[in-house]
């Protein structure tokens, strides 16, 4: 497809498709299915249609409305009005509405701050266009970063915008995407492969979900736009299996995306071409890690391998690769359209942008959220999260999942930034943000994501093998009142070796639940073991008739 | 795709030496008489960086890298030995005989055991951390050899030389993490393997008595591992 005819789709689908019309938008990503929306939709275009056709109402389906835990969700338009909770019964009410008032006893409160905190571009299509429409996607100026690009910018220049904007990859580590890019730019041959990282493995953690659910093509263009940057006519999409609406959009969305020729030979009348191809994970966390994604790929066991050589270098096949994670492809379509500067004017100085969390735990307003870098944690939590439930008191929040840390009180005010999360023991990571408050035991916390890490762990090197096995056993020991201090003094020999010598991040960081609940929670070890007690009252103590010490 | 070796000089322990770029540090090592202990790795077979044991310091990297599995870089400093380095090894050694079941003066491989050498050269007297005692498997289905899980520290030389020397690929690792084992094609007993050839090559190069010879006495399993190196001779000189 050339340009011009990009801009007639995009003009004639919005013309058909006013901001005025009467518009029911359902959500229809996994939270919301779950609890189902797909049957409401239904409801609502029954209703829609008996209402006539002297007012017509459109029932279109969208992405992630953020708010998931209060599924399904349902916006009106005009006037943006969110329902929640809504039943296939409470159809027939809101179509009518659509011409009166909103159905009060359905509009969800406490929606202004939740949204008007937030900074949308990676999710700046989410309730706008239906994720199984490519027609949506391209009225919404999608593709055209791609289109634009083949024809206006060289490689280079492509990779110096990218570099302008300050995108750090959003799959935890933040390393510098332009850099990565110009790095499997430079690399020698000709053979070389994109690959999507949409393995999500976090516990707890669905952002990268919400975007292959909710806007599928986006990652199409950014993959094809980094096809073109470094070189790469091939890109894998590797995704776990248990996301199945999120397999089903995206090889709905390649095959549209090749019928309008946006993807396949010579896209937009250029000599770039570029193909994609899902491949599922089976749900191994460990099969998120580089290099074990890529043994996956080829077909072999999932297992990480020492680094150097670095995909970039050698990866697919042994050929210069491409990886970058969900949410950093998610952002190139826009980077690429509004300019580097552009995207760099979002965020603070090393950390640039937004960033989607998935927002759990104890708080009100759970669901999906991407803010500007740089916002403070008491932001998060007590604006668009709405606080703590209950009234009862904050302890911690845990951010990086399983790789990461648990941070207190006294850090709420503290810029949200890859560096300043770093500085106080824990990552940015890919986005998990689980909020404790004070019935949370951080001996418990740290216990369950070692038992993860220990379950996870595949078991190639040795101090993950049987180091996560035997620091989760000292947890389970602590957390029963049966420890001592020279238990804890092995667990945190432990943890140092097993973070230093383990051979991927999977063990490399596995000690981090464990050492930052060490580092501001000493207490609450201190009293499970001096004097059998769990200051939480969540761990249940075997106290034997005699100790011995 | 690989650029060809270049010439280089780094420094290994303050020790100038020069080396090919398609060397690893421990090949370089090892031609200059420094000693890196090794478990996981053999030579003539492919590095896999599992065991740890061989992680040495490399200045201006934040990561200890495995000596077996990484390429020499110009103008590189490498530390070898170090009181850090030192612990770290010593517990990777304490980590192997925790989650294992080494009953040393039973054991066939006794007095020829790399996994012994490692305990004595890293000065293992003794555990520091609870043993496991894991419940495990012992195959003796096969006519001629026997497998005992036991004693086995996941090394992956016999999958390895299985699949890269003899070619036949019986050896495979299953499950995840603890749980890991090393099987015979799909976890079928060993001596009901199609793919086997009684070879006895895993068995020669396996660093443990975790694979041996059936009928062999305490202490009487020596292992030999020199058809590596004639293999390879014989490869060179075909081509
Ligand atoms: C155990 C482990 C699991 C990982 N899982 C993921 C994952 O699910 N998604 C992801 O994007 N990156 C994951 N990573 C990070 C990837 O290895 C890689 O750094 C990332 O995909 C690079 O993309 P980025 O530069 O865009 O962040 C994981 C790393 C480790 C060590
Ligand atoms: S650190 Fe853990 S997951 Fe990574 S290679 Fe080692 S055993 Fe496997
Ligand atoms: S059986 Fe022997 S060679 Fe095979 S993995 Fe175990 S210890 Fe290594
Ligand atoms: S010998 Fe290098 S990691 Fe095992």
């Amino acid at each position: 497809m050339m340009l011009e005819a990009l801009r007639k789709i995009a003009e004639e689908h919005r013309a058909a498709h006013p901001p005025t019309a009467k518009t029911l938008k359902v959500c229809v990503a996994a939270g919301c299915v779950s609890c189902q929306s797909d049957q409401v939709k239904k409801a609502l275009e029954a209703a829609a249609k008996k209402g006539g056709a002297d007012s017509p109402i459109i029932v279109k389906g969208v992405g992630c409305l953020g708010l998931c835990a209060q599924g399904p969700l349902v916006i009106s338009e005009p006037g943006a009005t969110l329902y929640r909770q809504v039943k296939p019964e409470d159809a027939a009410e809101l179509a009518a509405a659509t011409k009166h008032e909103p159905v009060k006893r359905l509009v969800a409160p406490a929606n202004q701050v939740f949204y008007s905190r937030q900074q949308r571009i990676v999710t700046e299509n989410f309730d706008r266009i239906d994720p199984e429409k490519i027609e949506d996607y391209i009225a919404a100026d999608g593709y055209l970063a791609l289109l634009t690009t083949l024809t206006t910018r060289s490689p280079a220049q492509t990779i110096d915008e990218l570099i302008k904007s300050g995108l750090r990859g959003r799959g935890g580590g933040g390393y510098p995407t332009g850099l990565k890019w110009s790095t499997v730019a430079k690399a020698s041959g000709s053979e070389k492969y994109i690959i999507c990282n949409a393995d999500e493995g976090d516990p707890g953690a669905f952002m990268d979900r919400s975007v292959l659910e909710s806007d599928p093509h986006r990652i199409l263009e950014g993959m094809a736009l980094a096809g073109y940057a470094v070189g790469a006519q091939r890109g894998y999409i590797y995704v776990r299996a248990e996301y199945p609406i999120a397999v089903k959009r995206l090889k709905l969305a390649i095959s549209q995306a090749e019928k309008m020729k946006l993807l396949g030979p010579s896209i937009g009348g250029s000599s770039f071409q570029f193909t994609i191809e899902v491949r599922l994970g089976a749900g191994a966390f460990v099969c998120g890690e580089e290099t074990a994604l890529i043994a996956s790929i080829e077909g072999k066991r999932g297992t990480p391998r020492p680094r150097p050589p670095f995909p970039a270098e050698s990866g697919l096949w042994g050929k210069p690769t491409l990886i970058n994670n969900v949410e950093t492809f998610a952002n190139i379509a826009t980077i690429l359209r509004n300019g580097g500067d552009w995207y760099a004017g979002f965020g603070t100085e090393k950390s640039r942008g937004t960033k989607v969390f998935a927002l759990a735990g104890r708080i009100n307003n759970t669901g999906l959220i991407e803010v500007p870098m740089g916002i403070t944690l008491r932001e998060i939590i007590y604006d668009i999260g709405g606080g703590i439930p209950g009234g009862r008191r904050f302890k911690a929040v845990q951010t990086g999942g399983p790789s990461g840390g648990c941070i207190p009180e006294q850090f709420l005010d503290m810029p949200v930034e890859y560096e300043s999360l770093a500085k106080v023991g824990s990552i940015m990571g890919s986005g998990g943000m689980i909020v404790m408050d004070e019935t949370s035991c951080m001996v418990d916390v740290a216990k369950f994501f070692m038992e993860f890490c220990k379950s996870e762990s595949c078991g190639k090197c040795v101090p993950c093998r049987v180091g996560t096995a035997q620091m989760y056993d000292l947890l389970c020991k602590i957390s029963e009142g049966r420890a001592t201090l020279d238990d804890l003094a092995l667990l945190e020999d432990l943890c140092d070796t097993v973070k230093h010598t383990s051979l991927c991040g999977l063990g490399q960081t596995a000690p981090n639940p464990v050492l930052s609940t060490l580092r501001f929670f000493r207490h609450e070890y201190l009293a499970h073991i001096e004097e059998q007690r769990c200051p939480a009252g969540v761990c249940k103590m075997c106290i034997p008739q005699e100790i011995h010490r | 795709m690989s650029t060809p070796s270049r010439v280089i000089t780094l420094t290994l322990d303050d020790r100038e030496v020069g080396a090919h770029t398609d060397q690893t540090i421990l090949e370089v090592a090892r031609e200059n008489g420094i000693v890196i202990p090794t478990l996981c790795h053999l030579e003539g077979l492919l590095p896999i960086g599992a065991c740890r044991i061989c992680l040495v310091e490399v200045v201006g990297s934040n990561k200890l890298l495995p000596a077996c599995a990484t390429k020499v870089t110009d103008g590189m400093r490498v530390i070898t030995q170090s009181e850090r380095l030192t612990r770290y090894r010593r517990r990777v050694v304490e980590f192997l005989f925790a989650s294992g079941n080494h009953i040393c003066a039973v054991c066939v491989s006794n007095h020829h055991c790399e996994l012994q050498d490692m305990a004595v050269y890293t000065g293992m007297s003794h555990l520091t951390e609870p043993y496991r005692y894991p419940k495990l498997r012992v195959d003796a289905s096969h006519e001629r050899f026997v497998q005992d899980d036991n004693r086995c520290i996941l090394c992956q030389r016999c999958v390895r030389v299985c699949a890269e020397i003899e070619g036949a690929h019986t050896w495979d690792v299953m499950g995840r993490g603890i749980e890991a084992r090393v099987i015979t094609d799909l976890n079928q007993p060993w001596g009901e393997s199609d793919t086997c050839t009684s070879c006895s090559k895993c068995v020669q190069v396996c660093p443990t008595g975790a694979l041996s010879i059936k009928g062999m006495a305490a202490a009487e399993m020596k292992k030999r591992k020199h058809f590596l190196a004639q293999y390879w001779t014989l490869k060179e000189e075909e081509s």
